[in-house]
């Protein structure tokens, strides 16, 4: 019998399952507020429900801090999508990072849009090349992506640290040079839109590139043979092998389209016009790693991704605001914390709601059959 | 300064970076042996760390010394054990992603570190008093040659790594229990067949990693830091290069963590040895190499990749 419960679906399981992730992550947020003070906790909290949409400059940050947290929450579920792991992220954004600065302080003779354009290109192909890497590893000697992936995180920190050294360093303040204006992504009046008072937003173009790609991304993966050939393989390499489909070329090709997702999101972020360069650090992005959750709550669902995306900036946002009644930002970090350590659990509660989907309907089927006795 | 004394400083400045390394290698050793991945091995070097640094903190007062530092290796192990059980929890019975679990906890150790050392210390940097350091190893300090290129400028847990390196090797190649958890890490059907409690195993594994990843974390920051500020710089993760370049055996294991180990001493002094600081090349450079190695090395050995066979797959006692 087929069984046509809602709570069966797989569909509906995974979502009800990251809805009781966040549900447990907030609950562990507040139990921890209220640890670390119970006459403000109450305040706390509020603040990090919605703080995201107390004012309208908050609402143009939430966007600002969710744009490369949609790239790289893409780049990520794109890959496992495909069945591979992109912890690589990191050090896609990194590169990618830079490669939009490099164009946008070294490519002035650019007219503006395109300006912003190359580097964006330039942000994508560097990303494209720090994924083509863990991928080309794994299509031709097996290596596991993840460590590959790790590797290449610390490669690629030191990289682009050389790199900035050697080419567009500001010494004075031990970060890369500022991208010229021309690069930088237009507001769109969004710094008219979302203000508070005289202060603007960071919020630009930026989410909109982002949503765009993230559409694009959908329409590749479900409506594309192309993209129906790298789902095959994340589902099953050998069948899809045996289907005809070269799974070596379709490792290698996701893991380009991951990385280039990636890196335009360190691209969004730098010419994003907030005013800074690239600081220097060993520590791969933590951005790239905000992605795993960013994709692991949107199920690796591109569309998905974006609310997710938008939804983790809202708690950063929130945060933000819960530091104004004297609590430490590192909170929001162990909310996210919780919040994927359980997201993790999909398997047990999807299992435990076929369960009780089954459950529900033997017990339907029981009390219909009793009826017809009678 | 002479040649051999460059030598000397250097290989005690190795042991400073090669020792940690090993120690968390050997943690994840067990861990992945038992056919558990762990990536969280950074989040509980931190966890470990913190606990050891703040129990020092708190008690350079009234203790201090070797003892002191016993006391807190102790602690960080039983730290990084309880950290530990939360992963092996989601891996083992929740069937979940190791990956992600392991994820979870990397993103939650500085965050909770951070976090404690404000609520508890109002500032996020925990310092403490190093007393442990030990100028000359008596008697044998004095050998020629040996005495100052490994027992001078030296801290105890130097040499309780080296003890670690051949407990495990023993534990892992000549008890029952070695054999059993690495029957687990193969073929997990096979073992529970005649009777090994394959769940057990792993939790013995995962457990034993929290242990050494905890002291890891203590022995790194103790020689490298006068203070701990929530991290321990990407050690964890450098440590499973150290796995995975020593192909999960502890012989290669060792020499893997002393050339890690190496790769940072020369990152770390390299201004001060005069062929290197004339050479003129970058400090980042020296930084990538270690990892680019490792990407080389794990190229050349894919083919006979000694990973235990059943890593990172759920165990389900149903399946066949």
């Amino acid at each position: 019998m087929k069984n046509n419960s809602l709570l069966a679906r797989d569909g509906v399981q995974k979502a009800l399952a990251s809805v009781i992730a966040i549900f447990i992550g907030m609950l562990v947020g507040f139990a921890i507020l209220l640890i670390s003070n119970p006459a403000r906790a109450v305040e706390g909290f509020i603040e990090i429900v919605i703080g995201g949409v107390s004012s309208r400059k908050n609402i143009g940050q939430v966007l600002f801090y969710a744009t490369p947290l949609i790239m790289t929450g893409l780049s990520v579920g794109f890959a496992k999508k495909t069945g591979l792991f992109n912890i690589g992220a990191p050090g896609q954004y990194m590169v990618g990072a830079f490669a939009a600065v490099l164009v946008g302080v070294k490519c002035t003779f650019l007219p503006p849009i395109l300006h912003c354009l190359v580097a964006l290109i330039a942000a994508g192909l560097a990303g494209a090349v720090w994924g083509v890497v863990p991928g080309a590893l794994k299509a031709c000697f097996g290596i596991n992506e993840v460590i590959s992936c790790i590797m290449m995180n610390y490669i690629g920190a030191s990289t682009s640290n050389l790199l900035i050294r050697r080419m567009i360093f500001d010494k004075a303040r031990n970060q890369s040079l500022r991208p010229a204006d021309s690069a930088v992504l237009p507001k769109l009046g969004f710094d008219k839109l979302f203000v508070d008072g005289a202060t603007p937003s960071s919020a630009n173009a930026g989410i909109l590139v982002a949503v765009l790609l993230g559409v694009l991304t959908w329409v590749l993966l479900e409506k594309t043979q192309f993209g129906f050939e790298l789902k095959a393989c994340g589902f099953n390499r050998d069948a899809a092998k045996y289907a005809g489909i070269s799974e070596k070329r379709s490792i290698v090709l996701a893991m380009v389209i991951a990385g280039a997702l990636a890196g335009i999101g360190g691209g969004l972020m730098l010419l994003a016009g907030a005013g800074t360069g690239i600081a220097i650090t060993d520590t791969p992005a933590a951005e790239g790693f905000n992605g795993i959750p960013v994709a692991l709550l949107g199920m690796s669902n591109p569309i998905a991704i974006i609310f997710t995306g938008i939804f983790m900036a809202y708690l950063t946002v929130g945060g933000l605001s819960m530091q104004s009644v004297g609590f430490v930002p590192q909170i929001i970090d162990i909310i996210s914390a919780v919040i994927i350590y359980f997201a993790a659990f999909v398997l047990f509660f999807s299992q435990l709601m076929s369960k009780l989907a089954k459950h529900k309907e033997t017990s339907g089927a029981k009390t219909e059959k009793g009826g017809d006795g009678q | 300064m002479s040649g051999l004394q460059l030598l000397y400083f250097l290989v005690q400045q190795m042991m400073y970076f090669s020792i940690p390394l090993l120690v968390v290698a050997l943690g994840g050793l067990f861990c992945e042996r038992s056919g558990i991945v762990n990536v969280a091995l950074e989040g509980i070097m931190i966890i470990g760390a913190f606990s050891g640094v703040m129990f020092l903190h708190h008690t350079q007062d009234s203790l201090s010394g070797q003892l002191a530092l016993l006391i807190a290796l102790v602690i960080a192990a039983l730290a990084g054990m309880v950290i530990s059980l939360v992963h092996a929890y989601a891996s083992i019975n929740m069937k979940a992603d190791q990956v992600i679990s392991g994820t979870a906890i990397n993103i939650f150790a500085p965050a909770f570190a951070i976090f404690v050392a404000r609520m508890i210390n109002g500032v996020q940097q925990i310092p403490f008093q190093n007393t442990f350091f030990i100028t000359k190893v008596p008697l044998l300090g004095d050998l020629p040659f040996l005495g100052p290129l490994l027992f001078q400028n030296t801290y105890l847990t130097t040499y309780l790594g080296i003890a670690l390196l051949i407990l495990s090797t023993v534990v892992l190649y000549k008890t029952r229990f070695g054999l059993r958890l690495r029957a687990c890490g193969e073929h997990p059907q096979a073992a529970d067949s005649v009777g090994v409690n394959v769940y057990k195993m792993r939790y013995a594994g995962t457990v034993i990693s929290g242990a050494l990843g905890g002291i890891g974390g203590l022995i790194f920051v103790i020689p490298t830091s006068t203070n701990f500020n929530g991290t321990v710089s990407g050690y964890g993760f450098l440590a499973l290069a150290v796995l995975i370049f020593g192909q999960w055996k502890p012989g290669r294991i060792f020499f893997a963590a002393l050339f890690f180990g190496f790769m940072k001493t020369v990152t770390a002094t390299y201004s001060v040895i005069p062929t290197l600081k004339d050479m003129g090349i970058p400090s980042d450079i020296y930084k990538m190499i270690p990892y680019i190695a490792t990407l080389i090395v794990l190229a050349f050995t894919s083919k006979s990749s000694a990973a235990p066979r059943a890593e990172g797959i759920p165990y389900d006692k149903g399946q066949r």
